[in-house]
């Protein structure tokens, strides 16, 4: 640290030599360093308003044809010039819905594992263990879940559900292996990372005179976790399950790889299903009319609103916990 | 004695699901770990780095031309990105406060959050359309959209580390502003700026859905950026999903290769963080 600062010092003085022949022009080389930087930052609010602009306008002829029909017909029919989203609204809304309810008990349960319960070196190697998880690419989820967990679900785990459940509506149909329950997931073991992540941040906010107060008073671990430690991350947590949403619905490959993109609406979890970004990601390339990938934007259009709203959302919630603790960093 | 005993049940039973919900939230990371490691190692060969992918039916080749492709696309991306995201962090700290400040933090933040496929999709409008075609440069440009805020926003971080008593001594100098942001600060900074640049590039190397209607992906060399070229992380998705068993090899040595790089460049930007 201490060379460090001399090493900056040096700077200091080299850049104080150099200057010395432009005196005068200081405080006009300022406005202009003020001005380029300035534009560079607010390149990203253009990029932003750009973003939203032409996902609106390449929507236009998308949504003047169709209306509100958009959203609540389930007909997705290229040739004949008939697009519906329904089917990937559900898709998307159920396996993200259901990885959620997967990943943050587990997520949550780690988290206080990791803070709680372990000793500090074992959570720190939990915790690096889940942040390698978090940088693996979507890419290779997708791998390992079409070409490793699909065929066990195939010829292991759904066979079992159909004998024996067989008879709901929930695991009902053939075993494909690919399927909304393959979707669900990969998606689950994908957002795991961020909602720990997120959780344990919180969680290491809590004030240890929490924890100290409760055990002062004669409880138990639990107690101490249930009664202190647990109401005062709560809304925290919750930022980060909101977080791991906003990811899970706009996940892409992995979970086009293994859901079956099937745009149908099915109770049962054994049956293949589309989501959003996987219909975009497997048909707009090859988009066969304006009007067909005026509606891919379309539904590009209504993930973007979606993941917005969400992620305002969880900032928002994450911000307010951590802001007298740590400052953010989220 | 009996209340004492039914909350020291509770106690344990709470702890030992804790322990549960742990183990089974590493089974599929080490699952992941080890069929990436167990197919991934006996798929390698040399002719992975030095082939282009083969005719469908023919065995071997292998992902030369999409490593190309990645660095490509990820130096364009960086040439673009780097720039705003660096000078944008530098107007933050320099000229904090005001409503255009905070807009423009809440803007990164916003469009660090927009699904990736989305950026591919704007990039998609704004460059492939009016060129009429699909192209290295678009999926350049989708990448370096990813990138801008993840820099912008850790580079900030960085530069509100930098003593303040650096910049009064510098200015004390009668060294100008742009000059101490530049050379005194972005420089006692870099450390860690370097480590956020790392991780944005780390990021965006294993970015697909972006690439699927920019970039495209392309069987063969390719140089131009108006062309369609190949890059590992598509290469790797249509090998996944097709019907042969060879070319799920290829993937497999791909998703290898890709992760390799991934952690290095993770683990490389830590090391440079910790030393600062």
């Amino acid at each position: 640290m201490l060379q460090q600062s001399s090493l900056t010092m040096k700077n200091v003085a080299i850049a104080g030599e150099e200057i010395e022949s432009q005196k005068s022009r200081g405080s006009n080389a300022d406005r202009i360093f003020r001005i380029v930087t300035a534009s560079f930052a607010g390149a990203v609010l253009v990029i932003l308003l750009i973003m939203v602009y032409e996902m609106v306008m390449q929507s236009v002829p998308s949504i003047t044809k169709f209306h509100w029909d958009f959203l609540t017909k389930s007909s997705w029919d290229a040739v004949q010039g008939e697009f519906g989203a329904l089917p990937f609204l559900y898709g998307s809304v159920v396996s993200s819905a259901l990885a959620i309810l997967v990943a943050t008990p587990l997520s949550v349960g780690t988290a206080l594992f990791i803070t709680e319960i372990a000793p500090k070196s074992v959570g720190n190697i939990t915790a690096s263990l889940i942040e390698l998880l978090a940088a693996i690419p979507s890419v290779i989820y997708g791998l390992w879940g079409v070409l490793v967990m699909a065929p066990w679900l195939q010829k292991t785990v759904q066979p079992w559900l159909v004998d024996h459940f067989g008879s709901t509506p929930f695991f009902s149909g053939a075993p494909y292996g690919v399927s909304m329950m393959a979707g669900v997931l990969i998606l689950a073991i994908m957002i795991v990372p961020i909602i720990t992540s997120i959780s344990r941040e919180v969680l290491l906010a809590v004030p240890q005179s929490q924890r100290e107060a409760a055990i002062a008073l004669g409880a138990t671990k639990w107690e101490m976790i249930r009664m202190a430690v647990l109401p005062y991350g709560r809304s925290g947590v919750f930022g980060g399950v909101i977080l791991g949403l906003g990811r899970a619905i706009g996940e892409t490959m992995a979970v086009t790889m293994v859901i079956g993109n099937t745009p149908q609406i099915s109770l049962s979890l054994l049956a293949p299903a589309y989501t959003m970004p996987s219909v975009i990601a497997n048909e707009f390339a090859e988009a066969t009319s304006n009007l067909h990938s005026s509606a891919l934007m379309e539904v590009g259009l209504l993930l973007l609103i979606v993941t917005l709203i969400i992620n305002v959302f969880a900032r928002l919630l994450i911000w307010k916990v951590t802001k007298g603790a740590k400052g953010g960093g989220v | 004695m009996q209340g004492m005993t039914v909350r020291h049940i509770k106690n344990h039973a709470a702890r030992a699901i804790m322990l549960i919900a742990t183990l089974i939230l590493l089974t599929p990371l080490c699952l992941i770990f080890f069929h990436l490691l167990k197919m991934g190692f006996s798929s390698l060969s040399l002719d992975f780095f030095t082939q282009i992918p083969k005719p469908t039916g023919e065995s071997g080749g292998g992902m030369a031309n999409g490593i190309f492709g990645s660095s490509l696309l990820i130096l364009f991306a960086s040439l673009l990105g780097l720039p705003i995201g660096v000078l944008g962090a530098v107007y933050l700290t320099e000229f904090n406060g005001g409503r255009f400040a905070t807009t423009i933090r809440f803007s990164a933040d916003v469009l660090a959050g927009v699904p990736s496929i989305i950026t591919g999709m704007v990039a998609y409008s704004l460059l492939v359309l009016p060129m009429k075609g699909f192209s290295a440069l678009a999926g350049a440009v989708a990448l370096s959209l990813i990138m801008i805020p993840i820099v912008l926003r850790t580079t900030e971080e960085q530069l509100k580390m930098v003593p303040g008593t650096l910049r009064e001594a510098s200015l004390a100098l009668g060294v100008p502003l742009w000059r101490t942001s530049l050379k005194v600060i972005l420089v006692s900074a870099r450390k860690g700026v370097i480590t956020g640049i790392l991780l944005a590039v780390a990021r965006i190397a294993g970015e697909s859905a972006p690439l699927l209607f920019t970039a495209l992906g392309n069987q063969f060399w390719s140089r131009n950026l108006t062309e369609p070229i190949a890059a590992l992380p598509l290469q790797i998705f249509s090998f996944a999903i097709a019907p042969y068993e060879e070319w799920h090899r290829l993937a497999w040595a791909g998703a290898l290769v890709l992760v390799v790089t991934m952690f290095t460049l993770n683990l490389g930007a830590r090391l440079i963080g910790r030393r600062s």
